[in-house]
């Protein structure tokens, strides 16, 4: 084992980390808006006021796109920019660079948003932008890519920190995810249309693959890097096992690129294809088990933490519906539950808790940490944190629970066959079933809104009481033990 | 050349990729639980996070 000795004055880029951590924080509450918004379009249809721009059909990706891209996105630039400095003990290598990121980024989700309240859409799920959008991901991303593995380039520390292993795999998966996905021919320069390169059932295998490895390394690999620098930085002591991330990491990764044919399940994908993907979706249990209970271990012997401290509250209530959903997912994945769950409000209620449940409050968590720190002051109101942390798992739980009563009653009524073998329900029967669970999911949905609210109210006022100087390493030299 | 022609059909490289693979991942566990000092050396990174810790920085008489 070699010591290496790290200067310690080294000045980080933590103005990048303001940005990206402020926009996560302001298109988190448009996003999550937007969602409420067209939930009680489904309960309430008059708020269509017939404006075609707010539509369910364009408001939807418009909420899609906010909160994964510009929230989650934007919350992942900040947490990686702010961890791979950290840990590496390096200043980006590009300031530029990283202010390209910034810009393009933003424009790019404003952009997004604006072409699909005016009708453009190149209807692929989660992959709505029209190409010249596209473009701009692309530049963005190759940028953030050459800033990530430049700083990790220039380290100090001669280890890399597992948290940096999730983002790098994520920002190499959603490049090849991004420009695979996204191969089209434009009807002509000028022309936001575009056609597809693929066709039938490879296009719709291509989604696919895209769809859930967007879940997979967009929504779960980085927010997983996310995980294990602040779980352990909040609890104040080191992750459970650093071995078990080593081979967490390597399974997941490993995995999550074969199952997204279960989305495809009885259609006419090859028979194949299918019992593979749900077959490498059962074995993904195995790896997403062994992260989350190594998150949550991190917190052996210091658990009354969970009582004292909001900010912990989110990160292992994240970790729980972590497990929750990627122990729900495998179970969609089987052929025959999925015969059941598929075009139902079942799927809806396991993205959901997923992306509230985890993503967001494992978000949550880490900007509290993250927010008090780059503007070298104390959070605002660490009260307001625990209303966010209710609000926040009330809602959650109220649009799950409504989502998975809502599907499963429309799965059974879909596949209910009266004495004579006719179908016993028509559709607007199912529909007229889900009402009331539609008002509870609306419900659930403004109560994750209004903590929201105060998570923005809360870091604004921080920010307000922050000084905006520069964070410095306490001084000092530090001993590191390396390779 | 004809050999090539072994890995076009299915019914080859699905078990191949298998044995590839499950290979590579025993190869993985055994280098990381197989060995105690290197699995000391390795449970030594999870200290990283805390090697720069700003906390002494932070203004106390803020809020």
């Amino acid at each position: 084992m070699t010591t290496t000795e790290i200067g310690s004055n080294e000045q980080y880029n933590f103005d990048i980390v303001r940005r990206f951590s402020f926009t996560a924080v302001l298109w988190g509450l448009i996003g999550m808006s937007i969602g409420v918004w067209i939930a009680s379009e489904l309960a309430w249809p008059f708020l269509n006021f017939d404006i075609p721009y707010i539509t369910f059909s364009r408001f939807r990706p418009a909420h899609t796109t906010t909160v994964i891209f510009g929230f989650g996105g934007s919350a992942l630039f900040a947490t990686s920019y702010y961890i791979v400095q950290r840990t590496c003990q390096a200043r980006l290598v590009s300031d530029f660079l990283a202010n390209f990121t910034f810009w393009g980024w933003t424009a790019a989700i404003a952009l997004a948003d604006v072409s699909y309240m005016l009708g453009y859409t190149q209807s692929r799920e989660y992959a709505e932008m029209e190409w010249p959008i596209d473009i701009l991901v692309e530049v963005v991303w190759v940028a953030y890519m050459a800033v990530f593995i430049g700083t990790i380039m220039k380290r100090k520390q001669p280890h890399i920190y597992v948290a940096n292993w999730f983002y790098l795999s994520f920002i190499l998966a959603t490049a090849l995810l991004h420009t695979f996905n996204n191969l089209a021919i434009p009807i002509s320069l000028f022309s936001m249309k575009s056609y597809s390169l693929f066709a039938g059932t490879q296009d719709a295998m291509t989604q696919w693959w895209y769809g859930h490895n967007a879940v997979g390394f967009f929504l779960t690999a980085a927010f997983l890097g996310m995980m294990y620098y602040f779980v352990p930085k909040q609890a104040g002591r080191p992750i459970y096992s650093y071995r078990l991330s080593i081979v967490h990491f390597w399974a997941l990764s490993f995995l999550y690129m074969w199952v997204g044919a279960h989305h495809l399940h009885w259609t006419a994908l090859p028979d194949w294809t299918s019992t593979l993907a749900a077959t490498f979706s059962i074995m993904l249990l195995l790896p997403s088990w062994g992260g989350m209970i190594n998150g949550i271990m991190t917190l052996s012997g210091a658990w009354d933490k969970l009582r004292t401290d909001p900010v912990m509250r989110f990160l292992i209530v994240a970790l729980s519906f972590y497990g929750m959903s990627t122990f729900e997912g495998p179970l969609m994945a089987l052929k025959d539950v999925n015969a059941l769950s598929h075009y139902t409000d079942w799927t809806v209620g396991h993205v959901h808790s997923g992306a509230l449940g985890w993503v967001a409050m494992v978000s949550f968590g880490s900007l509290y940490h993250m927010i008090p720190r780059i503007w070298n002051t104390k959070i605002w109101s660490e009260k307001l944190i625990g209303i966010h942390f209710w609000l926040a798992t009330i809602g959650v739980l109220l649009y799950i629970t409504a989502m998975w009563i809502s599907g499963i009653t429309q799965g059974l009524m879909w596949r209910a066959f009266d004495q004579y073998g006719n179908l016993q329900y028509s559709f607007v029967e199912s529909v007229a079933a889900m009402h009331p669970l539609y008002m509870m999911r609306a419900i659930g949905g403004m109560f994750y809104v209004s903590g929201m609210l105060l998570m923005v109210i809360n870091v604004m006022m921080t920010i307000r009481q922050g000084n905006n100087a520069p964070v410095q390493v306490p001084s000092g030299n530090l001993s590191v033990a390396g390779a | 050349m004809g050999w090539i022609y072994w890995f076009s059909s299915y019914e080859h490289t699905k078990p191949l990729a298998l044995v590839i693979l499950f290979v590579t991942f025993v190869g993985i566990v055994l280098y990381v639980y197989g060995n105690k000092k290197r699995g000391q050396k390795l449970e030594s990174y999870k200290n990283i996070p805390f090697l720069d810790d700003d906390e002494t920085n932070m203004r106390e008489d803020k809020k």
